[in-house]
């Protein structure tokens, strides 16, 4: 095979990439490698494995597990419903649309919705449910991580929902294969590639989230984003925060790897 | 194809505008003529109808612009795209922006109105002489609280009341290192700049000994917080607690006598300035009693201005809460800039008191 795209055609996308993707990580590779005075050290790196970085990672990646599973438990029988509805693509729709708004702006609703005199606190006062802070705690803040992630887990299920030839599906059914049995033998390894993509877009953000541990979870809640945050603006040590994002990014390829490695499919 | 072919060519068209019509709007900005000046300032911090004002009585116009950090506020005049003719940095901003060498010295025949500042406010230690800084505003740290939601014997006239048993679950605290440190080392009687690993890691302990009681460490959300009665007691600044108490009237701050912070907002010229005659023209204007005064009771913060203070209502400045008098002032410390190795120190120590809270 030969291929047919002339090299010229590339070279804007080579210097994008080179620009925007190498350039960035090779500075933060570089930025982890420097102390506070520009000199080279391998310190930061050190400094990583004290105890409260490592608890730090430990909680980050519990809590994006946790967000992750969450999410998928809400996405995929969504995802499943909504290819069985007769405008499915509209439907698709008004669950996307929320990912319109400004992430800022969904969380500040939260803090009011949570509230101690919000509608949620309203409603369990009727069923004479003592109000209770909702706010600044785990439950609140896997929700809202939860909600922003849901529609951005629900597309790429959808899309290998959506392609899944019914024919198989009637033919599992016809040989005898129980519902339940056809979904766990067909439909589910059918569309695991969806699934993946799907954790891959909701597991790495949320290994970095930062804005809503503050927001919503009051700091209870400690990632690595809120570090990285910190290093940059308020310690204003770049190699420190480079360093843990040079781990972050780590943690991503690896997770890449778990979960995209089927390649054979795409030669017929 | 061809429909592909147009979409792409109406978002490059569309965004080429876009960046047409912002790089004019940032030119407006940047030009800095004899005509207008730009500020920069803390959100909610100037009486917006002064700003008319002064535009009508020199014909200079201003843009206003807000920064909600210290060190956003730096960055942005390190990098030098916008001409901001005035800036408005607290002290341990003002000494790392000295040290940049990113201010313009004052010239003070310009600014006559600078007689109305009371003394104790000048010749301060982050810049003595003020050769590049007037004072704007000052405050402190301390606890606002709501009597009604808390035990009697709770005045948080010491910081050890934070750590009452009763207050399970309530205490807020503000996110910032130097803030809730600061509170750690006072509350052992320790200054808030201390140098001191052993003091530091004292600190921490006694700090993360508080985090039953903490609810939690967040930034201006305290505000609508404390307002509809959610939070109980909050670690925050003199002037935020004013904003607070003007909503909610059964709202009290405290200052502990243990001693606490006590901070100042200074007008500096920064090296991005285009017009250096109309920020002085500004300053000055801003000096004036009447002027200042006005401008006092609409921000709520505490004045340098002492000649604006006689114009005012006796009932605010002589609120010791706010306006604390010499005696209180002594167990108050200004933050000193610490230096890039110890504010990183700090900043893992309140890391550590962070990842204890659950």
């Amino acid at each position: 095979m030969t291929t047919k795209v002339s090299k010229g055609s590339l070279f804007p996308y080579v210097i994008w990439i080179a620009l925007f993707v190498i350039a960035p990580i090779l500075l933060v590779g570089y930025f982890s490698l420097l102390d506070l005075n520009g000199n080279f050290t391998l310190a930061n790196y050190v400094n990583f494995f004290k105890p409260a970085y490592l608890t730090m990672t430990l909680t980050s990646f519990w809590y994006a597990f946790l967000i992750t599973l969450f999410t998928l438990i809400v996405a995929y029988p969504t995802a499943y419903f909504l290819t069985k509805t007769k405008h499915k693509h509209l439907w698709l729709m008004f669950i996307i649309i929320p990912s319109w708004i400004n992430l800022l702006l969904k969380t500040y609703a939260f803090i009011g919705i949570f509230g101690l005199y919000g509608p949620i606190n309203a409603i369990a006062e009727v069923f004479g449910i003592e109000p209770t802070q909702i706010l600044f705690t785990d439950f609140s803040f896997i929700f809202v991580a939860v909600y922003i992630f849901i529609p951005f887990m629900i597309i790429p299920i959808f899309n290998a929902l959506d392609k899944l030839n019914p024919t198989l599906v009637y033919a599992a059914r016809d040989l005898g294969a129980s519902r339940f049995t056809t979904f766990r033998r067909v439909v589910f390894p059918l569309t695991i590639e969806g699934v993946k993509s799907g954790i891959q877009v909701t597991f790495i953000p949320a290994l970095s989230l930062f804005m809503i541990t503050r927001l919503i979870a009051g700091n209870q809640v400690i990632t690595l984003g809120t570090a990285i945050e910190q290093q940059f603006l308020v310690a204003q040590n770049w190699g420190m925060g480079s360093t843990i994002a040079v781990f972050l990014i780590i943690f991503m390829v690896i997770i890449m790897l778990l979960t995209g490695q089927k390649r054979k499919r795409g030669r017929v | 194809m061809k429909s592909l072919v147009q979409a792409t060519i109406a978002i490059v068209v569309a965004c080429a505008l876009l960046f047409f019509a912002a790089h004019q709007l940032e030119a407006g900005g940047a030009q800095g003529s004899k005509d207008t000046i730009t500020v920069y300032n803390w959100g909610e911090y100037i009486d917006p109808d002064l700003i008319a004002q002064f535009t009508e009585e020199t014909g200079i116009k201003v843009i206003y612009e807000t920064f909600d950090s210290n060190e956003a506020m730096m960055t942005k005049v390190q990098q030098g795209g916008s001409a901001y003719d005035i800036a408005v940095p607290s002290e341990y901003m003002v000494e790392m922006m000295k040290e940049e060498d990113l201010l313009i010295p004052l010239d003070h025949s310009k600014i006559p109105n600078m007689k109305n500042i009371d003394p104790y406010f000048l010749d301060l230690a982050f810049d003595p002489g003020n050769e590049y800084t007037i004072p704007y505003f000052w405050g402190t740290v301390g606890i606002v609280y709501n009597p009604t939601m808390v035990e009697d014997h709770l005045t948080f006239d010491t910081w050890e009341h934070l750590w009452d048993p009763s207050l399970k679950g309530k205490v807020f605290l503000v996110d910032g290192a130097r803030e809730v440190m600061g509170m750690g080392l006072n509350s052992l009687g320790e200054s808030l700049n201390a140098k001191d690993d052993e003091l530091l890691r004292q600190a921490t302990d006694k700090l993360i000994s508080l985090s039953p009681n903490i609810k939690a460490i967040i930034g201006d959300e305290i505000t609508p917080l404390m307002i509809n009665n959610e939070a109980t007691v909050a670690l925050t600044w003199s002037g935020q607690a004013a904003d607070m108490m003007w909503e909610n009237e059964d709202l009290d701050f405290a200052v502990p006598e243990e001693g606490s912070n006590l901070w100042f907002d200074s007008f500096v010229i920064p090296k991005t300035a285009a017009n250096i005659d109309g920020a002085h023209a500004f300053i000055n204007f801003m000096l004036d009693a009447e002027v200042s005064a006005q401008n006092n009771d609409y921000v709520g913060y505490s004045t340098p201005n002492a000649a604006a203070m006689e114009l005012m209502d006796p009932e605010v400045i002589e609120d010791e809460r706010f306006y604390p008098d010499e005696e209180l002032r002594e167990h108050l410390e200004v933050y000193e800039n610490l230096g890039l190795e110890w504010l990183g120190k700090y900043n893992e120590y309140f890391l550590e008191f962070k990842m204890s809270l659950r």
